[in-house]
């Protein structure tokens, strides 16, 4: 014979006041490592989403990134005549060489200047890259000072917008069309043409060559031959991985910091249930004695008393979700360690980030509950009738 | 004093609410604390830098460099003390994970800008007389166990190749908050090897640090220098040190932002638990409160036992938790090192924790004295808790 659920449920309403102190305390909690996760979540999917698997990312040997990279032309060349390299319906081989620099823009309304990438394209750089996408005015002309800038750019900061001229090297360059590149990285980088930006920034080199393959499975031997051969310096990575590792350090930092505030926040409610459940107990010894008495048995008490301080947790974890999921709306730009420069993604929130929140949730609550449910199962039916 | 005596009872009336309370405010004020201490080790560089030096670099961005030859011209601009060209080298020991600001900077002019960085005397000698040399603060030499005489190589990223270098000092910070994490190493050898390598990246400088001999005509200096390279093809920002490592910062925004955000949010948790054993303690008590009415006790008596009492456990789970808070950013300041060198519990710190303290025990008794306040003598009486 088991003690309704209902009586649980109907004792978190009789003390509203606490329920809702001890709640809230949880859902906080919950709130929290739901927006870690979530921002993780964020972060991955926009890296995952930059890179494609079946693209080969050239740079200097050595270099962690493109900004730090530099490719000779004759090198350029001798990557262009790889057999791997894929070729486009119009005949054209699938390869981009590109300049990527950083330059220093203030943002709106606050004019703090922040550190963004400005990427020199070739004619192929949009092919392949199919996730951008120019969603207002026109593609740069060759041979012009134009741009076009990211959406997130476009929105964030001075001079990004279309129509809008920003100055660097010695000249104006006018934005005539925002790309959108979703959720990727690229939706914070500014493009235009690359032998004029190196005119401009007077960089006789090139920074990275991005090919796609022929043939996804000729990575290897692809690599290999780029990186024995011995009139070059240089590495060879799937672009997939070339951005993964970009934000290693962001990554790790993130974790490490959600972890231990977890953590640490976690302690601080379990102690509020804990409190809140052994007051349940204190208070309702007479009750339970009376259910005993009646012939319930001491597993159906313990079993009572969890399931309180389960929906305790449950509820805090539900109104914890209901907060974290407005989280969506906010984009975090911030500069990424590793390549020192913009990089903005959102709150993401899947199926997964839910259930662990609300099971998390209800761990806290169980953890919280446990002690004081088997101090109430544990008691003397006489002595408990006795206590008033 | 009886009241105090009489307040510390009534918090103990219920030993193991009350210490599980205690200890929830503990562990919150504790993280309280870390997080605070998190971001004043964001701010070190700022707190580190002083008012009567510049920073002189390419207005474009900083991965652009500068002509060497903006040097003698800096050094013309009225005001200007000393001059030293310096580059960020970027460089790796061993493996990425080791992380440490490394430069290559003027040996001789630098050690001037920096009288904070305090070599033994003789090892600056040997410094500035050996072009391979380097030195290294005193926790980074600790960290790796490297002694004066050992060789150190790096790998480049910006500059390819491996690097050797002759550990020729190891500094000790003139105060607190001097960061002892750096290594820096001679200009001139990374541009004799950039001459032979790679000759168009040769004679250039990441920027230049200059040393003001009045810090109140900053802004004027800096404006004097950036009106001497306007329209040329390198064109100058400069800044006071202060401000280029604000920049740093203030890209990073979000992240502090949500640090900060974070340390209220364990306030709010811990106000919430707190505020949950005062309700309970007040309607456990709601009788007596009665009793006390009926004597001729005033509301404010009430009122004061019970946020006497709130204090009472705020404060004792304040006081745990800074003494707990020292041994912890201890720890966490060893495991963090290569992202923070310098981890120190600020003051401020510990007048924030009390001023939280304060307003958790306040805010927690609000709605519980206002039940007992105003509940009538005959209800509460009647009433069982």
């Amino acid at each position: 014979m088991t003690v309704p659920i209902s009586y649980s449920v109907r004792n978190l309403w009789t003390r509203r006041l606490t329920t809702v102190l001890t709640a809230s305390g949880m859902a906080l909690v919950v709130f929290v490592f739901a927006s870690i996760l979530m921002l993780a979540e964020g972060l991955r999917k926009t890296l995952i989403a930059t890179g494609s698997y079946d693209n080969v990312v050239v740079i200097r040997k050595g270099s962690n990134s493109e900004v730090q990279s530099g490719v000779e032309r004759e090198q350029a060349a001798i990557i262009e005549a790889q057999p791997e390299v894929a070729i486009g319906p119009d005949g054209q081989r699938l390869l981009a060489k590109e300049v990527v620099v950083l330059i220093s823009l203030p943002k709106r309304g606050s004019d703090k200047p922040s550190n963004v990438v400005i990427r020199g394209i070739s004619e192929q750089s949009l092919k392949l890259r199919p996730q951008v996408k120019l969603v207002e005015g026109r593609m740069p002309k060759p041979g012009s000072s134009e741009i076009i800038a990211g959406r997130s750019i476009a929105a964030r900061f001075r001079g990004g917008g279309i129509g809008e001229t920003l100055r660097f090297g010695m000249r104006d360059w006018t934005v005539v069309g925002v790309f959108d590149a979703g959720s990727t990285g690229f939706s914070s980088e500014i493009w235009g043409d690359a032998d004029q930006l190196m005119q401009a920034f007077r960089r006789p080199v090139y920074s990275s060559v991005l090919f796609k393959l022929r043939d996804s499975s000729e990575f290897t031997q692809v690599r290999e031959r780029i990186e024995s051969d011995p009139r070059m310096t240089v590495e060879a990575k799937r672009e997939s991985l070339y951005y993964e590792e970009q934000s290693k350090a962001m990554a790790t930092f993130l974790r490490i910091l959600g972890m231990s505030l977890t953590v640490i926040f976690s302690i601080g409610a379990i102690i509020g249930a804990m409190i809140t459940m052994y007051a349940a107990v204190a208070t309702r010894t007479g009750e339970i004695g009376t259910l005993r008495a009646l012939g319930f048995q001491r597993r159906s008490i313990l079993a009572a008393f969890v399931m309180e301080s389960l929906f305790l947790g449950f509820i805090g974890g539900l109104t914890g979700l209901f907060f974290a999921s407005f989280m969506q709306l906010i984009t975090i730009s911030t500069v990424n360690f590793q390549t020192f420069s913009e990089l903005a993604f959102s709150f993401s929130l899947t199926a997964d980030i839910v259930v662990r929140s609300l099971l998390f949730s209800l761990v806290m609550g169980f953890i919280g509950g446990v002690l004081p449910a088997i101090k109430a199962a544990r008691m003397n039916i006489v002595d408990a009738l006795r206590a008033t | 004093m009886y009241l105090l005596k009489l307040l510390v009872r009534n918090a103990f009336r219920h030993r193991l609410r009350s210490s599980l309370t205690i200890l929830g405010m503990t562990v919150a004020i504790l993280a309280f604390g870390l997080l605070r201490t998190v971001i004043s080790a964001w701010y070190a560089g700022v707190e580190a830098s002083a008012a009567n030096r510049l920073v002189v670099r390419n207005a474009i961005s900083l991965v652009f460099q500068l002509p060497i030859s903006y040097k003698e011209k800096i050094r013309q601009v009225e005001g200007v003390e000393i001059v030293s060209a310096g580059n960020w080298f970027g460089g790796i020991y061993i493996d990425e994970k080791n992380f440490f600001a490394n430069f290559a900077v003027e040996p001789k002019p630098y050690l001037e800008l920096y009288p904070e960085f305090v070599l033994p005397p003789g090892q600056e000698t040997d410094f500035v007389r050996d072009r391979k040399a380097a030195v290294a603060g005193r926790t980074l030499a600790q960290k790796y166990g490297w002694e004066i005489g050992d060789t150190i190589t790096l790998k480049g990223t910006i500059y390819p190749g491996n690097w050797d270098f002759v550990l020729r000092g190891i500094y000790t910070g003139r105060y607190e908050s001097t960061d002892e994490s750096q290594f820096f190493f001679h200009w001139d050898y990374l541009n004799e090897m950039m001459k032979k390598v790679t000759p168009r990246r040769a004679d250039q400088a990441g920027f230049f640090l200059v040393g003001i001999d009045n810090p109140n005509r900053a802004a004027e200096v800096a404006v004097a220098i950036d009106a001497l390279f306007k329209n040329s093809l390198a064109e100058t920002l400069t800044e006071t040190e202060k401000a280029f490592q604000l920049s740093f910062i203030s890209m990073t925004e979000a992240i502090v932002m949500a640090i900060q955000l974070v340390s209220f949010v364990v306030i709010i948790i811990i106000m919430a638990v707190v505020a949950n054993t005062m309700a309970m303690t007040a309607r456990e008590r709601i009788g007596e409160y009665a009793i006390f009415k009926a004597l001729g006790f005033r509301s404010y008596h009430i009122a004061g036992l019970i946020f006497g009492e709130s204090l009472v456990i705020s404060l004792l789970g304040c006081a745990l938790g800074i003494a707990a808070t020292f041994p912890a950013a201890e720890a966490f300041g060893n495991a963090l090192s290569t992202y923070f060198p310098i981890f120190n519990v600020a003051v401020e710190t510990i007048y924030m924790d009390i001023a939280a303290a304060f307003v958790v025990g306040i805010v927690a008794a609000i709605v519980p004295t206002w039940r007992a306040v105003s509940i009538r003598i005959a209800d509460g009486l009647r009433r069982i808790g």
